[in-house]
């Protein structure tokens, strides 16, 4: 909340500088550049292939870049594994939500981050603290103590949705969280992500769809076959100049 | 903010829950006690011997050294792996005991620690193996039950049998050590109370956290079920020779595991991991350890009952841990409840699972029905659990 949403010169919390990352031939990531910013919603776009997905697994350190940097704050960091970026405040929410689904909801919230007393894990503070999480979303789920297999789709979004919040990590990335919602859902969701904004998170959005994240968006970044192809301002960009940097058309 | 709405238990009660819950296999391993139950007393129609305090602490005894095996099988099967050379590995350490204490005249702490040592550096192998190359357990572990046999074989020497001395404190451990009756009951009753304090503390943590809570009736009924299996079960083997110290590291083993898996950070990464690898690993959890622990865990287990069989049989041979301890073992854990996919399960099933196979085998026995009998019953309770086990699977995926 301290500092203003468009101060200039901010030092980015979450920075990309020249990244690549191919599997075998196929060049998922060539030579990206990007900046997050406390206060700011990212929205990258793109069409199917066009390395969203990758990107958003070099973030969170699920996949390790084969060259380039990443930088936290300006400092230059090694996402070796999901738990160091989780150590350095970066948490995803994976497209495929990436839940257990034989564990419960709690069980899942807190996968990798578990409080415990002595020995032991300490299952009363983990409950009480899901509880508040879920509440905070406005989720509903039936039990904490259900496995996240018996869960609607959409309750298990807010489960992954809720353990990304957990700690309060500073840079949170959504990887095409509006891909299987209805239109009040994607209402919904828009809010929530306005509201992680105001609390101060970074927050990184991928999509295929054009139109979703722009109500939402500071700025909009395209990736086409692994490329950055144009950053735009969320306010002023139309559909045509989108469509045109997804496709790759000249205007 | 409508808190008592949010922290009431769902409506899982009634008889429709309790269907539902046994449909999907959620109710722990409480039907399968009730098997147990059910297949003593056709065997006690059948023969009056069976369900006698005589028979009964043979059978522990008999269940300890596979059992423990079973043990290690069991947190495997939570990764979704299998070990296939925990008999081998079982016979090897055999070997080791027998061998380094008699021919090698080591001291037989010495012996135990070394047969122990060769289950912690085969299970580091698979371990290290499976987490950096993903090879797939099943087919390594074969593998590894022709090289481990080899070694077994290679150990044992030309004669191919080594005898303890009777004399020595393994063997009267698992041979001839019961607890005194006094011990026995003390556990008991340090068990029960120390169940009970964690219960009642519990119950105080959640009812401050504004957490559901159980009610007093539903705690006092635990801890009163539990002090009464235990007063029965130790009362009644107290009528013979009472519980033999080897069945009592047992259940300590399972009761130890069951604390790891359901209470501590590793055993909630085992059942994520064994649930969906990928996702644990985008969680945050560090697969290689996990992998790595486990496969340590299994074949030190396996080790552990190698050296027990050796002392219970003050002796090892080409046959110790011969293919059938393996099957018997991985058989237990399946009957015992615990996935074949991953993921489910419970310590307590390497005993329940252990307990029924030996009751199985000794009151087939007692009926004077061979060998091939015992393979063919065991075999159709085998595939009768992993049946059930599709099936509950299935339910919980619908």
């Amino acid at each position: 909340m301290s500092t203003p949403p468009s101060r200039p010169a901010r030092t980015p919390v979450l920075s990309l500088r020249g990244v690549s990352k191919s599997f075998g031939a196929a060049r998922a990531l060539v030579d990206v550049d990007l900046d997050v910013h406390r206060h700011e919603v990212v929205a990258v776009v793109g069409d199917t292939g066009a390395g969203k997905s990758t990107l958003v697994g070099v973030l969170s350190g699920a996949l390790a870049p084969e060259s380039g940097t990443v930088e936290v704050d300006g400092r230059p960091v090694t996402l070796s594994d999901p738990a160091t970026a989780r150590g350095l405040g970066i948490a995803a929410v994976f497209q495929d939500l990436a839940l257990c689904a034989n564990l419960d909801v709690v069980e899942n919230l807190f996968l990798g981050q578990e409080p415990v007393r002595g020995p032991l894990l300490d299952e009363v503070a983990m409950e009480r603290e899901s509880w508040r999480l879920l509440g905070q979303l406005a989720a509903r789920v039936p039990s904490v103590r259900v496995p996240v297999s018996a869960l609607s789709s959409g309750q298990r979004r807010s489960v992954a949705i809720a353990r990304a919040l957990l700690g309060e990590p500073r840079v949170i990335l959504l990887d095409e969280p509006t891909a299987s919602l209805g239109l009040t859902q994607v209402a919904e969701f828009l809010t929530l992500v306005e509201r992680l904004r105001e609390r101060g998170h970074a927050v990184l959005v991928t999509s295929h769809s054009l139109s979703d994240l722009q109500a939402v968006a500071d700025r909009i970044v395209v990736l086409r076959l692994g490329r950055t192809n144009g950053e735009f301002d969320a306010d002023r960009v139309t559909y045509e100049d989108l469509l045109a940097a997804v496709t790759g058309v000249a205007r | 903010m409508s808190v008592q709405a949010r922290t009431r238990v769902p409506a899982d009660e009634g008889a429709a829950g309790v269907w539902s819950r046994l449909r999907t296999g959620e109710t722990g391993p409480l039907p399968l006690a009730g098997v147990l139950v059910l297949i003593g007393l056709v065997f006690q129609v059948l023969n009056p011997a069976f369900l006698s305090a005589d028979n009964l602490v043979n059978l522990t005894q008999q269940s300890a050294a596979t059992g423990v095996i079973a043990l290690g099988v069991v947190l495997t099967l939570h990764l979704g792996q299998v070990d296939l050379s925990v008999g081998a590995v079982s016979g090897l350490a055999a070997a080791v005991v027998a061998v380094g204490s008699v021919r090698a005249g080591w001291p037989l702490v010495v012996a135990v620690l070394a047969a122990l040592a060769v289950g912690v550096l085969v299970g580091l192998l698979y371990g290290s193996v499976h987490a950096r190359i993903g090879v797939p357990s099943f087919v390594f572990t074969l593998a590894g039950l022709l090289v481990v046999t080899g070694l077994q074989l290679r150990v044992l020497g030309r004669t191919g049998s080594v005898n303890l001395p009777f004399q020595a404190w393994l063997v009267e451990f698992c041979q001839t050590a019961f607890l005194p009756a006094a011990v026995s009951w003390l556990l008991v009753a340090a068990v029960v109370v120390v169940y009970a304090l964690v219960r009642v503390r519990d119950r105080a943590r959640r009812v401050r956290a504004d957490l559901a809570a159980p009610s007093w009736a539903d705690v006092g009924l635990r801890v009163g079920a539990l002090a009464v299996v235990l007063a029965v079960a130790v009362a009644y083997l107290g009528l013979d020779r009472g519980v033999g110290a080897m069945f009592a590291l047992f259940v300590g083993l399972v009761v130890l595991c069951d604390v790891a898996l359901r209470r501590t950070r590793w055993g909630r990464f085992v059942r994520a991991v064994g649930g969906d690898a990928e996702a644990a690993r985008r969680a945050g959890v560090p697969l290689r350890r996990v992998f790595v622990t486990v496969f340590v865990a299994c074949s030190t287990l396996a080790a552990l009952g190698g050296v027990l069989a050796a002392g219970r049989l003050a002796a090892a041979n080409q046959a110790s841990g011969a293919v059938d301890v393996t099957l018997t073992a991985i058989a237990a854990a399946v009957i015992g409840g615990t996935s074949i996919y991953g993921g489910r399960g419970s310590a307590w099933s390497a005993l329940l699972g252990i307990l029924v196979i030996q009751s199985i085998s000794t009151g087939l026995t007692l009926l004077t029905l061979d060998q091939s009998v015992r393979l063919v019953v065991t075999g159709l309770v085998l595939a009768g659990a992993v049946v059930l086990g599709a099936l509950q699977r299935r339910a919980r995926e619908s």
